[in-house]
């Protein structure tokens, strides 16, 4: 056994990369609570309030507070950057100093000038001329290759979101495996990888052989990057702090790298944990260490920042970097995979104050321990950071080393990666098959010209299945563009770093979405239980709609309508399935338009359920705005009988409720009488 | 038996013990100046629905409902009790936990017998009672919600008698309710009875407010302010001394 490895019980990970096998061999489930938990340092909160300073500054300068203009970032292309050396206990930033955005142009030259110009920045002109002549970037290949379909569509909004010009992200490293072998150790593994492809040199295998070669190179990279900052990583860590320095290091390499739409970190909490306890144990560090480390940790990623332009950060609603770490859940063993780093990772909520990143997801289950359930609860209440995720529902289909990537994405870390797709709009669908695919705002043609409703009122069986087949050619164009799309991201702008930190032969989802559902279902329900006559305008478009009657609305656990919400998405799944993906991936969907919804909603004319043009839709999975009559419960219902397998990349439901309704104020509690008795 | 239903909620995490499938029925003959739900008052509106309708409801999500259960509040549900106690003989057949909540106001001792025998049977599948006493005093009862209190402490005791749990609800209203010796007076009056379980006490919100408005009824406290809720451990601990005041009396 490695020296670096010592007291860890050994297993499949000593031979082979496997971080699972470590975890599971190693780790101590906690199930006490919060009262071992340790205060913020005087350092911490040094460095905690330059940060502040920072972030102030950033919104006094209009939202960003310095741009590299000159340099092409690459894992190397900076020297180290610092808040102040001498306290910091992890270390590093994208640039050579905080709060300085990096440039990243290989998605797209034009993105990334207009980045700059829009916040009064130039690149510098020899990088414009260079990326526009003689190294082509992701975003000019994708409109090489688009057909006249594409653009038009893209155009009209009914595919939208596309990452046809941006960073597609969601890919997640396993950024642990730094810290558990060292770069040596993955390279020699890599470089196997290498040996042991198809001696037949077909487009997939020169494609591999390329890719692994590149994924050397970052790897590389890594190792020099590290020990600018005076750490050599090729070794495994030796201790809690280095593991989380060397797990950092490799996030740091991806989004030097990468301007993803989501750039989350995985699962880090009780793999670091292990070291954690070996640390205390050994007594190399106290809690208070450990926890001023973690603190650390988390004040950097709350330091990612990306160049993005103000359409982006709308799209997006301002400028999230989805550093998402999943916590908790339980293993295939059913032991909990709490631990007590799951609790100091939480902590920072207290020790640094609320954040919204990173994402912290706390994967759920109703097996996990009532100690961690209830800090959790009280974490939420008081500082409202904190996602839930289903874990019973998720791990019977990834196992129990899966993280989630963006907001709901789910992958198994270092196994699985996804193909990020946006959004089909599906309202803007239905539309199309009303008017026989000619567009409801700009009135173009731009779906194919099927028969369009004849008559005034709609006919539920005409309009669904004129609807499933405009669906179909949706799906058709949909998935191609994002062929396109996908080709041209690993062909230009590969994610080198982020994929040395995975298996050779990846599960690939191939990931597409849906927006609009809620919208879809309530106007087919009008239709088939009110009646809803069409407005047509002088070109004889439908363009507004007058319903008489009432009709049952998704969100109130009613299934007239709840089905029709299910059936949709099974018809567009099945529709996505019938189509050839780019490298086999294996299509899934999801429901997650959190923050997009209102432009979505802006793009979009007057549908049947009475929602009027322009205005947002409802977010991801949720019920329309105010149709949700019957309290939580009946909502969430309706939410969770759109079935899984066939949205498996997610279904979100944003959840707002006032605290009151939660239950009572501590203070006001009804509680036991001969308890009130005897105080 | 249908009963009229004003709305359903289904996630009810303050009207009983657990998240609660909370019915609201329709009508209501008490007219408390500050009720928040003076919809609910008028007879004859609402939407009809069957028990076993509301029953199926609840089945359905039945696992949010694992530590709470049922309640039924408005309105008066012992306005419409042929229909709750059909529901609440359903619940108790599936097990389900029963709360009803309720002014009493339509609890009268030398009523009909008819009645009485159907409250016998109401009480042998209710678990858990809510009863809002108003006001101890009968006058301040009458001027505050236009009927008489005596039918209600009356109920509370017949309540104690049947064995079935009670939660005393109080809504401690500035200037009206809040006064220490009646707060006193109630602790006395509830610290006799032994099935009482806990002591609920709400301050007053004007989140009613709005209704009135649209249902263009005059506010009667629309020059009261709001309870500060940090004046509630007080107020309660006035109630909590009549009561320790009335059982110590009764270990005399």
């Amino acid at each position: 056994m490695k020296p670096e490895w010592k007291d860890f019980v050994g297993g499949k990970w000593e031979s082979e990369v496997n971080v699972r096998d470590f975890i599971q061999k190693n780790y101590t489930p906690y199930d006490g609570d919060e009262s071992f938990l340790a205060g913020p340092t005087q350092n911490t909160k040094d460095l905690w309030n330059m940060v502040l300073d920072l972030q102030k500054k950033e919104r006094e300068a209009g939202g960003v507070l310095e741009m590299d203009t000159k340099v092409v970032s690459t894992i190397t292309s900076h020297g180290p950057g610092y808040l102040d050396k001498s306290k910091e206990t992890i270390v590093g930033f994208q640039t050579d100093k905080p709060f300085k955005r990096s440039l990243q142009p290989y998605g797209g030259i034009r993105m990334a000038e207009k980045a700059c110009a829009d916040n009064g920045y130039e690149v510098d002109p020899e990088i414009s001329e260079f990326f526009s002549t003689h190294r082509k970037t992701h975003n000019a290949g994708c409109f090489d290759a688009y057909n006249q379909e594409m653009r038009a569509c893209r155009t009209a909004h009914i595919i939208t979101g596309l990452p046809d010009a941006y960073g597609r992200g969601r890919i997640i490293g396993d950024y642990r495996r730094v810290a558990l072998y060292g770069i040596d150790y993955l390279i020699q593994d890599k470089q196997a990888q290498k040996d042991s492809t198809g001696r037949v040199m077909t487009d997939d295998v020169i494609r591999l052989r390329e890719e692994l070669s590149e994924q050397m190179t970052a790897l590389k990279m890594m190792k020099e990057m590290a020990a600018s900052y005076g750490f050599d990583i090729s070794k495994p860590a030796q201790n809690v702090k280095e593991a989380i320095q060397w797990t950092y290091f490799g996030y740091l390499c991806a989004v030097k790298e990468q301007n993803g739409a989501a750039m989350s970190l995985g699962r880090t909490s009780t793999f670091l944990d292990c070291y954690a306890q070996r640390d205390l144990a050994n007594g190399t560090f106290t809690e208070e260490e450990i926890q001023e480390f973690v603190d650390h940790f988390i004040m950097k990623l709350r330091c990612v920042k990306f160049a993005r332009t103000p359409e982006y950060n709308q799209i997006f609603a301002g400028d999230p970097v989805w550093v998402t770490e999943s916590l908790g859940g339980v293993g295939c063993d059913g032991r909990p995979m709490v631990t007590k780093m799951s609790f100091r990772y939480l902590h920072t909520l207290t020790n640094l104050g609320p954040s919204p990143e990173p994402n912290l997801t706390v994967l759920w289950s109703t097996r996990l321990p009532e100690n961690w359930k209830r800090y959790c609860a009280k974490m939420s209440i008081s500082t409202s950071s904190i996602q839930y995720e289903n874990d019973d529902m998720m791990r019977p289909v990834h196992g129990d080393d899966y993280a989630i990537a963006c907001c709901v994405s789910s992958m198994v870390v270092g196994k699985e990666m996804q193909f990020f797709g946006a959004r089909a709009n599906l309202a803007k669908c239905l539309l199309y098959a009303l008017n026989g695919g000619i567009d409801e705002v700009s009135k173009k043609q731009v779906g194919p010209k099927y028969r369009p409703v004849e008559g005034d009122i709609l006919d539920y069986d005409d309009v669904m299945s004129k609807f499933i087949d405009m669906m179909e050619w949706q799906a058709d164009v949909y998935v191609n563009t994002l062929n396109i799309i996908h080709y041209m991201h690993d062909k230009y702008c590969y994610e080198r770093a982020q994929m040395a930190l995975h298996d050779r032969d990846v599960k690939r989802y191939f990931a597409t979405g849906v927006a609009g559902l809620s919208i879809v279902a309530d106007s087919l329900s009008a239709i088939k239980y009110a009646q809803v006559k069409a407005i047509r305008d002088e070109d004889g478009i439908i363009v507004d709609f007058e319903t008489t009657g009432d009709f049952p609305k998704y969100g109130n656990d009613d299934d007239r309508v709840d089905l029709i919400a299910q059936e949709i998405v099974h018809k567009f799944m099945t529709a996505i399935r019938r189509h050839h993906t780019y490298r086999n991936g294996i299509p899934t969907t999801s429901i997650l338009t959190i923050t997009s919804n209102v432009t979505y909603g802006k793009a979009t004319g007057n549908t049947p359920d009475g929602r009027k043009k322009g205005q947002p839709f409802a977010p991801g999975a949720n019920p329309m705005h105010g149709r949700d009559t019957h309290g939580a419960v009946a909502s969430l219902s309706s939410v969770a009988k759109i079935p899984f397998k066939d949205a498996q990349d997610g279904i979100s439901n944003t959840f707002t409720i006032i605290p009151n309704a939660l239950g009572k104020d501590a203070k006001v509690f009804a509680g036991d009488i001969e308890l009130d008795l005897n105080k | 038996m249908k009963g009229r239903i004003h709305s359903l909620e289904s996630f009810g995490t303050v009207d009983g013990p657990g998240i609660r499938y909370v019915v609201f029925v329709q009508g209501c003959p008490m007219r408390c100046a500050y009720c928040h739900n003076p919809d609910t008052w008028e007879m004859n509106a609402g939407t009809e629905m069957e028990p076993s309708e509301i029953i199926e409801n609840y089945e359905r999500n039945k696992p949010f409902y694992k530590d709470g259960g049922i309640t039924v509040t408005g309105g008066e549900p012992l306005m419409q009790i042929d229909f709750l106690l059909e529901l609440f003989t359903l619940a108790h057949e599936k097990g389900i936990h029963t709360c009803l909540d309720t002014s009493g106001i339509a609890y009268k001792p030398n009523g009909n017998p008819e009645w009485l025998a159907k409250m016998d049977k109401l009480c042998a599948v209710t678990d858990l009672v809510m009863l809002d006493i108003k006001h101890i005093d009968p006058e301040k009862h009458m001027e505050l919600v236009k009927q008489p209190n005596d039918g209600i402490l009356a109920f509370a005791e017949y309540l104690d008698k049947m064995h079935v749990d009670l939660w005393i609800r109080h809504v401690v209203v500035p200037g009206i309710t809040d006064d220490p010796v009646y707060l006193k007076k109630l602790g006395y009056f509830i610290g006799g009875l032994s099935n009482l379980k806990a002591l609920d006490v709400l301050p007053y919100h004007t989140m009613g407010k709005v209704k009135y408005e649209k249902l263009g009824i005059e506010y009667r406290l629309k020059d009261v302010p709001e309870m500060d809720k940090n004046r509630v451990p007080e107020l309660k601990g006035y109630i909590l001394d009549g009561i320790r005041e009335r059982r110590a009396e009764l270990n005399k």
